[in-house]
């Protein structure tokens, strides 16, 4: 049994003779915001989708949450939440039966489900909108709750993909204060994103080039390794090599 | 247990906040009814029909009055016998005739029987069946006038089809109907359903959810195995009340076939939905797929004896002939099951097949 929230080791997926994740190794402590960047198609959200038990990886192991991947899949699903870059609520479900129904999937006692969703309501300000049908609430408001609801059942590790695509900046900083909170109190987070000014709030990142890690440590950690003023460069550097920010 | 009455709750809803398919499918039934129904009446007015009366008295001319005086029949020709019937239905310009017997003054005075002949052209079995029922009806309000009260004789008319010898009722389209009803409603239903969660991504979350894929399964079939038994109701109630379509076995034996049936289209309707990646590919599929081998394959709108050996050899694929056949012998025959074991036990044999490839399908997590 591993103490890390995440330990990986040599996850590989292929796609016929395409190897979409390759051999990556990397782990996650408990209560660490860890960011996965890189371009379209580089592999994370295959790398994601094998972590959470949707695609089976073709070699390698993992532990999440402290159980094994292959062998444990069920302890695992119990204790991780999951936010898809797709917008993973019903829409024609109001607010509170949308947090009901996950609650109830995840074996929320009844009692707790009513006190989390009277907290997560306060908390995005949503409290007016809690019969709402989720399809008419804003969609900065839906990705908020939608990672609310991921956090529902309280789980150890939290799988966020891509999750503040098309949001504006002022919703942007308050779901990264969400993440914050999770991350302090002691849920783990691996994060996805496109932004860059995103991978500085996060303790550690990982850059991934054509399926493996190209670089990994904390942002500064990152920056210097690499060679480069910002992560702008570094991004820059890694995926696209021989290009006129080459130093 | 909790997780799973949350699932069938939030399917229901899904079904309920969706007003219009929802509007869609409780009228879909009811409105086919009455579509077959009156299609089925377009053509019956003005029934050219022969009578055959050898020797004619009071008792026959007030029959024959009030036969032309009705608006569904004329009469085409007035005869003492029978011999030129059979030629007049080749040419077609008679479609039905009335044979009656000698002497009908004096037997109606006698209290003797009275046996008539009502000969109708069965070549389209629908309208013929109206043209009996409405001659009947004339002949059974005529005979009751003409009887003094007390007396209690009969009138048996034989009916003899002529070019369809074997037709059993004109109300042969509900069966076939109600087949047709429940293969949209649950397959095509089911197949939309789960390819929608596909679609918007909200079944990869159920799927590394705790919940099992078997749970996610029948929480969203539990609602349209509701609605398909509404429907079959609504279509029984339909057939009943507007063209008086007759039970003759036994109901609770109908509803549990009916019962099997849509378990049998649902699970069609899980094996579409795995093989599929959307909802639009869903519908054309189980359009084409099902509905028309529904339609064409089973006996509904064209006899089985009739088809192209091949297709025959086909139309035993097709899981709506067998619940056709079923139908056909609760509803018209009053069958039971010591009759309709073997069809029975066919679509149970089905329905597991798919059930068990649907399911595996299903459990396969999204690649």
């Amino acid at each position: 049994m591993s103490d890390y929230a995440i330990d990986a080791h040599e996850l590989t997926r292929r796609f016929g003779s395409f190897t979409a994740v390759d051999a990556i190794t990397f782990n996650v402590e408990q209560g660490e915001v860890f960011g996965f960047l890189g371009a379209n198609g580089a592999g994370k959200t295959t790398a994601i989708r094998m972590l959470i038990g949707a695609l089976e990886p073709t070699s390698g192991s993992a532990t999440v949450a402290g159980y094994d991947l292959k062998t444990q899949a069920d302890q695992v699903r119990r204790r991780i939440g999951y936010m898809s870059q797709k917008f993973s609520l019903y829409e024609d479900l109001t607010v509170r039966e949308n947090i009901t129904l996950y609650g109830g999937i995840y074996g929320v006692s009844d009692k707790d489900i009513a006190t989390r969703t009277g907290d997560i309501l306060t908390r995005i300000g949503l409290e007016h909108a809690g019969d709402d049908l989720v399809r008419d609430i804003p969609l900065g408001w839906k990705q908020q709750l939608a990672f609310c609801v991921a956090l529902l059942h309280r789980p150890a590790v939290v799988f966020l993909d891509e999750p503040t695509g098309g949001v504006d900046p002022i919703t942007r900083r308050r779901f990264w204060e969400l993440i914050y909170e999770a991350g302090a109190a002691g849920t783990s987070v691996l994060v996805t994103t496109h932004y860059l000014d995103e991978a500085e709030y996060c303790r550690r990142i990982s850059i991934m080039v054509n399926g493996a890690i190209a670089a990994m440590g904390t942002p500064s950690e990152v920056r210097k390794a690499v060679g480069a003023e910002t992560l702008d460069e570094v991004f820059l550097k890694l995926t696209r090599p021989g290009s006129g920010a080459a130093a | 247990m909790r997780a799973f009455l949350g699932f069938v709750r939030k399917e229901t809803l899904h079904l309920l906040r969706d007003r219009q398919t929802l509007a869609i499918l409780i009228l879909f039934p009811v409105v086919q009814v009455l579509i077959f129904g009156f299609a089925v009446r377009t053509d019956v007015r003005d029934i050219a029909i022969a009578i055959v009366d050898p020797t004619p008295d009071v008792a026959t001319i007030e029959l024959r009055d009030r036969i032309a005086a009705s608006d569904r029949f004329h009469i085409a020709a007035v005869s003492p016998s029978a011999d030129e019937l059979d030629l007049q239905f080749r040419e077609g310009s008679v479609r039905q005739a009335l044979v009656l017997p000698r002497d009908v003054e004096r037997k109606i005075g006698r209290a003797d029987s009275l046996q008539l002949q009502l000969i109708t052209d069965g070549s389209d079995p629908n309208t013929a069946g109206i043209m009996m029922g409405y001659a009947t009806a004339i002949l059974q309000r005529w005979y009751r006038d003409a009887v003094p009260a007390g007396r209690s004789l009969q009138i048996e008319p034989q009916v003899r089809m002529r070019y369809n010898p074997t037709l059993e009722s004109a109300h042969l389209f509900v069966p076939g109907l109600v087949a047709f009803v429940l293969t949209i409603i649950s397959a095509l239903m089911t197949a939309i359903s789960i390819t929608r969660e596909k679609e918007t991504g909200t079944m990869e979350m159920l799927l590394v959810s705790p919940i099992r894929p078997t749970a996610i399964v029948a929480g969203k079939v539990i609602p349209y195995i509701v609605l398909g038994f509404v429907s079959v109701l609504l279509v029984l109630v339909a057939a009943r009340t507007v063209f008086g379509v007759p039970l003759r076995g036994s109901l609770v034996l109908l509803l549990a076939e009916s019962l099997l049936y849509i378990v049998t289209a649902l699970a069609l309707g899980i094996m579409i939905s795995t093989k599929v990646p959307n909802q639009r590919t869903a519908m054309i599929a189980a359009l084409a797929g099902l509905m028309m081998p529904t339609l064409l394959l089973s006996g509904f709108i064209f006899p089985i004896d009739s088809l192209p050996v091949v297709l025959q050899w086909l139309s035993n694929l097709v899981p709506a002939r067998w619940f056709l056949t079923i139908v056909r012998g609760i509803m018209l025959k009053g069958a039971g099951l010591v009759t309709l074991w073997q069809e029975t036990l066919i679509l149970v044999g089905m329905t597991l097949f798919l059930l068990i490839k649907g399911s595996r399908g299903l459990a396969i997590r999204l690649g």
